[in-house]
């Protein structure tokens, strides 16, 4: 294959896991919903990108409906529903950044270890993809872990399907059907977490995930 | 014949790091200065400093120890050779071989060292503080320029400066987002390294949180003149460093024509300026931070480091 053509793949998948990264790090909630329309953003650009090393036409749909719905639509709903709810905008997390930030790394080292054993005889291209990727779902689950905040949580679960779609255009032979209703549910997905944020909201006046389990009785 | 070329080569880049340092200090404080809409002082202002603290007398406080006198010239010692190390504007230089990443952070990691000795030496809770802090953030400043060592070092496959700057800028390279990683990462390493602003203040001396300051505060004299020669070698140093490392271009690699080495003094000292205008930018963009988000700040290089070296074992695994 194309040297260049190699390394522009590998520039968009490795920037994917850098705005994970970045998403981990940052503690303001606009600017974590820019982030992740970044991070679509370059989603949308590595698919397009393996669209046409592929010579696959359909995974253009797939970059197009990452741009529209993740990169453009998700964001401003998010952006209108923080507005809304009227919250704090400082997210606490449950631990420190420094340790978050080891974690992430461990499971960054960890994907890859995993992912480049198991898939030895694959092409090159997949193979580095499916590394990303893996590593793009653990950081955006480590993500919902570490947040208190319900919306930064919702946040790490829409970053961890970014890292969904990147496995499957490397993995060939992924009908578009699926694509696109995976895409729906995403969206059906935010519908009702919009709801439920908006009746934790009216329920415990807060967005904080401790309120939950103090309600349970779970934490005195 | 060839030797002596590069030992003339060695000695001009040994004069030319120690006449030009104090110049890119200058440069950064007047467009800061002019950023700030004030007419600041001339760019030839730091040897005017430099002249007259020389010729200044020492005071010394009384219980200063033997350290305390001696340190300052031990600094500035190593910190030239650290300067002197890195190539400039041509790889040829007779020292070369010895112009070894780890080595230059041994240098620098001793000059610190020194310098954070002298600051406790006399007793005062200023310099105590300063030490502590400087140490602190050493001890997370380093753990990341290792990494990006590490990431030079299996690129170019040598932690040799003068290899990694051939292989840098020959065509074999491709695009490496690694590089881009490391790049970001000793940037936030040298801003830290040199008391700039998010980290450390260069400009005040009057403030609770000031680090560097704070550790040469009881040097007056010759001793002040050559810490304060020796810091601005240091930002000369990662000047170079970043120049040299990741944009060679126009560094004379291995050549004998006396074009090549004009070309590369010409292209150096663009890049000097573009990078003084491009620190002084950054700078008056930004604010100082609280000192107890540094480590989050130099996490974030850490993190950078390692994501490099990650992504390069990914790219070398297949």
């Amino acid at each position: 294959m194309d040297r260049l053509a190699f390394d522009i793949a590998h520039l968009l998948a490795g920037s994917l896991v850098l705005a994970s990264f970045m998403l981990l790090y940052q503690d303001r909630l606009y600017a974590m919903l820019n982030l992740f329309a970044l991070q679509a953003l370059l989603l949308a650009l590595s698919v397009a990108w393996q669209a046409h090393i592929q010579g696959a036409s359909h995974l253009y749909v797939t970059a197009g409906i990452a741009l529209l719905f993740k990169a453009i639509l998700i964001p401003l709903a998010l952006h209108r529903m923080i507005e809304r709810l009227g919250i704090h905008r400082e997210v606490e997390n449950v631990v420190g950044i420094g340790l978050t930030m080891l974690a992430g790394m461990a499971l960054v080292a960890l994907s890859m270890v995993v992912m480049l054993r198991v898939t030895a005889e694959a092409d090159p291209l997949a193979r580095e993809d499916l590394a990303f990727a893996l590593a793009v779902v653990l950081l955006g689950l480590l993500m919902m872990v570490t947040r208190r905040n319900a919306v930064s949580q919702v946040i790490g679960f829409m970053s961890m399907e970014n890292g969904l779609i990147l496995a499957a255009t490397g993995a060939k032979g992924m009908p578009l059907v699926v694509e696109i209703s995976v895409a729906f549910s995403i969206l059906v997905a935010l519908v009702v977490v919009g709801i439920f944020l908006f009746r934790i909201r009216e329920r415990f006046d807060t967005v904080d995930i401790r309120a939950l389990d103090s309600f349970r009785g779970e934490r005195r | 014949m060839a030797l002596v070329l590069d030992f003339l080569i060695q000695g001009v880049q040994m004069a030319l790091v120690l006449l030009l340092a104090p110049l890119l200090t200058g440069l950064v404080r007047k467009v800061k200065a002019r950023l700030l809409r004030r007419q600041g002082a001339s760019v030839l202002q730091p040897y005017r400093d430099l002249l007259r603290l020389a010729r200044k007398e020492v005071v010394l406080a009384e219980n200063a120890s033997w350290l305390f006198r001696g340190a300052p010239y031990l600094i500035f010692a190593a910190t030239w050779v650290a300067a002197a190390l890195v190539p400039t504007f041509a790889t040829r230089l007779a020292f070369s071989w010895s112009a070894d990443l780890i080595a230059l952070i041994a240098l620098l990691g001793s000059a610190r060292f020194l310098l954070a000795l002298a600051g406790m030496d006399v007793g005062t809770s200023f310099g105590g503080i300063g030490s502590s802090r400087e140490v602190m953030i050493a001890s997370l400043a380093e753990p990341a320029m290792l990494l990006i060592v590490f990431t030079l070092a299996l690129l170019a496959g040598a932690t040799q400066l003068s290899s990694i700057a051939a292989y840098v800028a020959s065509p074999e390279l491709g695009l490496r987002v690694s590089l881009g990683l490391a790049l970001v990462a000793l940037v936030i390493v040298a801003i830290a390294e040199n008391a700039r602003i998010p980290v450390d203040n260069p400009a005040t001396h009057l403030e609770l949180t000031m680090v560097h300051e704070a550790m040469v505060l009881e040097y007056s004299g010759r001793h002040l003149a050559l810490i304060e020669l020796a810091a601005a070698l240091k930002l000369f140093l990662y000047v170079s460093l970043i120049a040299c490392v990741f944009v060679p271009w126009g560094l004379a690699i291995d050549e004998a024509r006396p074009m090549a080495y004009v070309m590369g003094a010409l292209a150096f000292g663009a890049k000097l300026v573009a990078s003084g205008l491009l620190l002084a930018l950054f700078e008056t963009a930004i604010a100082k931070m609280r000192v107890f988000r540094v480590p989050e700040f130099l996490g974030a290089a850490l993190m950078l480091g390692l994501l490099a070296t990650l992504l390069l074992f990914v790219s070398r695994g297949l």
